[in-house]
């Protein structure tokens, strides 16, 4: 423990922002009155060169251990002022930052009493907290250069190939006898017309070339351990049981077409879904003259109200194919809203329309029917109820999740939501980042993507997971959460607010909270009935000392 | 040989592959040819389906970027020449003189506070005004003025210098010149963005002569809190007429004055009683104008026009992608600020095709009582009180209808940045029909020349989840290159 407390404070000017409502002079000299503060300062602007370097001069010159900066939002400057400390060789923890701009000048511009009262007390408070701060290290882990990818699909195998390409190894899982995923039995893809076996082929082969990425099949995912940079996976395949240290996981388990088991009649035969009938314009076995084809089956429905977003373009696709091999073939499309979003996809679709299938829309409140021969169907333009000839009927039904989601969401930790697709850190801006740092995903199983999408989710899975694979170790601050296991009663409360289920209890029945795993979001330290967990940083001790001051 | 490398376009695409790049250990050359990074998102008020405000959520991102060690914002900066191949390109890039130096300016603003100068702010749709020595928009980055040479009283052989006067940090330097240099990279990352279509081509919507027919991204900073309401809804012919109200104030109080002095000197009474006539005019006109602005104070019905340029083979063959949820979102979000508010959704088909999104276009019928209208928009007239009239057939009923609005919005196509076929041209990449660059669909990210690639909005029109997983695929390919050939 240091002897001495020696406190320096510096108050920013920045220009009139604060200057302008708030009387910089007094909040100096008031600053001076409090206990073991040495030096006060003003800058013009503190963040300038010569306000930083201003304090490391001040830390050398009067000795300073401890740091208070009375400016701007902790948020854009706190990083620039903690170097500056740790430049003049104090532990940038020892730092402490009030916002007297946000908080005072400018909200209270027009109560310059209040704000300067306002301004004081926060000043105060800091200088009160700050004598109990401690200085905080930063540690770290060594990164293991290999991925784990699960699912050899065509994201999977994207992916793999992508962090083969940056250099890092790979183990890849198949839950499958092969690779390949929901392309194997596929006919082509559009809009590239590239056969969809050809595609699996050409990715298959160029994974059995590369040394790098060592491939599994017939695999299942049993045990994952472990935190960033340092997972070590357990998983069999074909009756052997492996473990893997990875450094990095990319989820790429994919979906299902959903089976439409008793939706308007399906029967695999006359009415099929559009997978079986690409099976069959594979084979060249497609001889009906007469197709319709229904949309959203068993999508956008109350007890699956979602837009699986790639059907459309599948019909569309698949009744542009029938037309090629039969240009008399009558194609009808009946669908809800047409999803062909951006150049391609609408592009296509005005193809089919000009290749001459119909598309005529229906409403969920009424519903074509699926009779012998034909389909019925509400025309809206002519406004009453039409016969379609159908010697096939084809259903095309939403991607939905495979049953496996759910252990692979409990053996990572990583949530699924309610249609069981994996549920990304930040819908906009983290779209294939888990909230846990180290676990990516993309394709289907996000949600249901085209492969143009597929591959770029996967491509960019892997940029995300190359971000730590390319660090030999990582390093981590310790404003983390810690256990004092003395305290510790067992009760579990750590362990079932954790969002990212860190605590865990150890053999001797008390809570461990890995430092490496932890977020730092502080849920836990709250919650303790027995407070054993302190959180650095923001200590009890901190928290009172700057409460008393505010009070005193 | 480098293995180094170029992002062009600071929008949150070419943000999110510089971070990615940045991260891996990789120098990264970040250009935007504004004064400020941030690209559209952060013209945005909120983004869909979760409602976040967007340049809280974007607003990290840019610091992030500016601050990493391994990243050179080149802001205001233009691309000019690009030689060499892939692993070794050259690029010789032009910074414009920003007439502020970057390293002393602190962005306390009392240089555009004091700056004589007012112009439109083309951040705020023109909609606002700003001073010739500006900050683009208030969170931008990096956070420094610039002095706009095309407005400046300086540049125009006027007598000024207020803003060197008033500086306190002494950055204003009106000597600056533009620095022309070359950069030497191993990939480049072209992520240009998009422009939103200009509607008022399509006369019978009549945008540009109906005040309140107004595109959907002018109605994002009308929400905007930042925005020229401060985040109030209103109308643009609010804000035209709050306007004139001002002029005429400011005259009616310079008229007064004026008569003031007459009677004092003693004036011939025929000029009193012209300048008493005038003023009484004025003042009647005051009075008009006055009433049109309480009338206009209401905000109660609110139409959105769907596929405008987009869709439709005499503008834009193809589809925005997100025009349908970006309108539900206004829709909502407009409902938030006034909850009085009834809003009609006039569309083609409704693509809400992305995790969430129907789900996110249901509850904007259920709670927030967004009417659907299934149909294109044939015009838009001017009605009683030059309120715009909507025509419209709606598909379920057959029929066509007119209904008057307080304020309609387009929702305009998303087309080509402007510089897009000029920057192909210079780096020899291909486009597409639409004007977009070129990819293969199995290669989602790969331009035709090798070694450079490309995300977002420049490969086509997509929405900010797609723009950030096409940027980290563009960043991994840009290592794959590097690392290969760099």
């Amino acid at each position: 423990m240091e002897t001495e407390l020696r406190i320096g404070v510096f108050v920013c000017h920045c220009g009139i922002n604060i200057a302008g409502v708030l009387d910089i002079e007094d909040l100096c000299e008031y600053a001076g009155t409090l206990p073991n503060v040495v030096t006060v300062q003003p800058n013009l602007f503190t963040c300038a060169e010569t306000g930083t370097s201003g304090i490391k001069n001040a830390v050398k010159e009067h000795d300073l251990n401890r740091v208070v900066v009375a400016a701007c939002t902790p948020r854009t400057h706190e990083p620039i002022f903690r170097a500056s400390c740790q430049e003049a060789g104090i532990n940038p923890y020892f730092f402490e930052m009030v916002n007297i701009r946000e908080h005072c000048s400018w909200v209270h511009r027009h109560d310059r009493e209040a704000a300067q009262g306002k301004a004081r007390d926060l000043i105060r408070m800091a200088v009160a907290r700050a004598m109990f701060l401690e200085p905080i290290e930063t540690f770290k882990s060594k990164v293991e250069p290999r991925a784990l990818v699960i699912g050899a699909g065509i994201a999977g195998m994207s992916s793999a190939l992508a962090l083969a390409g940056e250099g890092f190894d790979v183990t890849l899982l198949e839950k499958k006898a092969e690779m390949g995923g929901l392309l194997r039995d596929l006919h082509k893809v559009a809009p590239s017309e590239v056969g969809a076996g050809e595609l699996v082929e050409q990715k298959v082969a160029a994974i059995k070339q590369e040394g790098r990425i060592q491939c599994f099949t017939s695999a299942t995912l049993e045990e994952v351990s472990g935190y960033v940079g340092n997972y070590s996976a357990t998983f069999s395949s074909n009756g052997n049981t492996h473990t893997h240290k990875v450094g990095a996981i990319i989820v790429a388990t994919g979906g299902a077409p959903l089976k439409p088991m008793g939706l308007y009649n399906y029967d695999g035969k006359r009415v099929i879904t559009q997978s079986e009938l690409e099976t069959k314009l594979k084979s060249g076995k497609l001889d009906a003259k007469s197709i319709v084809m229904i949309q959203c089956v068993g999508a956008r429905i109350p007890e699956r109200n979602y837009c699986s977003r790639i059907c459309c373009m599948v019909a569309i696709k698949n009744s542009l194919h029938i037309k090629e091999i039969a240009k008399d073939a009558k194609v009808f499309v009946l669908y809800r809203d047409i999803q062909a979003y951006g150049v391609e996809n609408e592009a296509l679709f005005l193809k089919a329309k000009e290749a001459g299938v119909r598309f005529i829309r229906y409403n969920l409140e009424s519903p074509p029917v699926v009779g012998d021969g034909n389909v019925e169907i509400y025309h809206p333009a002519m406004g009453k109820e039409v016969p379609l000839p159908a010697e096939l009927v084809v259903l095309s039904t939403p991607i939905v999740a495979h049953d496996d989601a759910e252990s692979v969401s409990r053996i990572l930790k990583v949530p699924v939501n309610e249609y069981r697709f994996f549920l990304e850190a930040h819908a906009k801006l983290s779209p294939l980042d888990f909230a846990t740092n180290g676990i990516y995903l993309c394709g289907n199983a996000h949600y249901p993507a085209t492969v143009r999408e597929a591959i770029s989710q996967a491509l960019g899975a892997a940029s995300r997971a190359s971000i730590i694979l390319s660090h030999d170790a990582i390093e981590r601050v310790g404003t983390v959460a810690r256990v004092d296991q003395e305290l510790c009663s067992s009760c579990f409360a750590c362990v079932k607010v954790c969002p990212y289920q860190v605590p865990h209890m150890d053999e001797g029945g008390k809570a461990m909270i890995e430092p490496m795993q932890c977020q730092g979001c502080g849920i836990c330290v709250a919650e303790c009935p027995a407070e054993a967990i302190q959180f650095g940083y923001v200590s009890d001790a901190q928290i009172m000392a700057a409460c008393e001051a505010l009070c005193a | 040989m480098s293995r180094d490398v170029l992002v062009i376009g600071g929008g949150i695409a070419g943000i999110q592959a510089s971070l990615d790049l940045a991260e891996q250990g990789f120098t990264v050359y970040l250009v935007e040819r504004l004064p400020s990074i941030g690209g559209k998102m952060a013209q945005l008020d909120k983004t869909f389906p979760t409602n976040d405000c967007s340049i809280c959520i974007m607003g990290p991102k840019l610091f992030e970027v500016e601050r990493h060690p391994n990243t050179q914002l080149l802001t205001y900066t233009d691309v000019e020449a690009v030689k060499g191949g892939a692993g070794n390109f050259t690029v010789t890039v032009r910074k414009k003189a920003r007439y502020v130096d970057e390293a002393k300016c602190t962005a306390c603003g009392l240089c555009a506070e004091k700056c004589p100068v007012s112009v439109p702010d083309v951040f705020n749709m023109n909609m606002d005004t700003r001073s010739a020595i500006y900050k683009y928009f208030p969170q931008g980055i990096p956070s420094v003025y610039t002095i706009d040479d095309s407005v400046c009283r300086i540049f125009k052989g006027k007598k000024c210098n207020i803003c060197a006067k008033i500086c306190e940090a002494k950055a204003v330097n009106y000597e600056q010149k533009d620095a022309v240099f070359d950069l030497n990279v191993g990939a480049i990352i072209v992520a240009t963005g998009f422009d939103v279509f200009d509607p008022s081509d399509i006369k019978p919507y009549g945008y540009g002569t109906i005040p309140d027919v107004i595109t959907a991204m002018e109605f994002e900073r009308l929400l905007n809190a930042s925005g020229p309401t401060g985040g109030h809804l209103e109308r643009l012919s609010s804000l035209n007429t709050k306007a004139e109200i001002e002029q005429l104030e400011k005259q009616i109080k310079h008229a007064k004055a004026g008569l003031k002095r007459a009677e004092k000197n003693g004036q011939n009474s025929d000029k009193v009683d012209e300048v008493k006539k005038r003023l009484a005019e004025m003042n009647e006109s005051l009075d008009g104008l006055k009433a049109k602005e309480a009338s206009l104070a209401e905000l109660r019905d609110i139409a959105f026009v769907q596929c405008v340029g987009s869709r439709d083979l005499r503008y834009n063959a193809h589809c925005c992608s997100y025009g349908c949820m970006h309108s539900v979102k206004e829709a909502v979000v407009a409902t938030e600020h006034e909850s009085e508010l009834k809003s009609t959704i006039f569309f083609t088909d409704m693509r809400a095709y992305g995790k969430e999104f129907h789900e996110y276009c249901l509850r904007g019928g259920s709670e927030y009582g967004i009417h659907f209208v299934r149909g294109r928009v044939a015009e838009i007239a001017q009605g009683d009180g030059g309120r715009p009239v909507v025509w419209c057939e709606d598909m379920d009923t057959r029929k066509v209808e007119q209904h008057p609005f307080d304020l309609v919005v387009l929702a305009t196509a998303c087309v080509p940045s402007q510089g897009s076929a000029s920057l192909a041209t210079m780096l020899g990449f291909n486009l597409d029909e639409s004007g977009f660059v070129k990819t293969d669909p199995n290669k989602p990210v790969d331009t035709s020349v090798q070694g450079i690639f490309v995300c977002g909005c420049a490969q086509g029109p997509m929405d900010i989840p797609s723009s950030v997983s096409l940027a980290s695929a563009a960043a991994s390919m840009a290592v794959q290159t590097v690392k290969a050939l760099g």
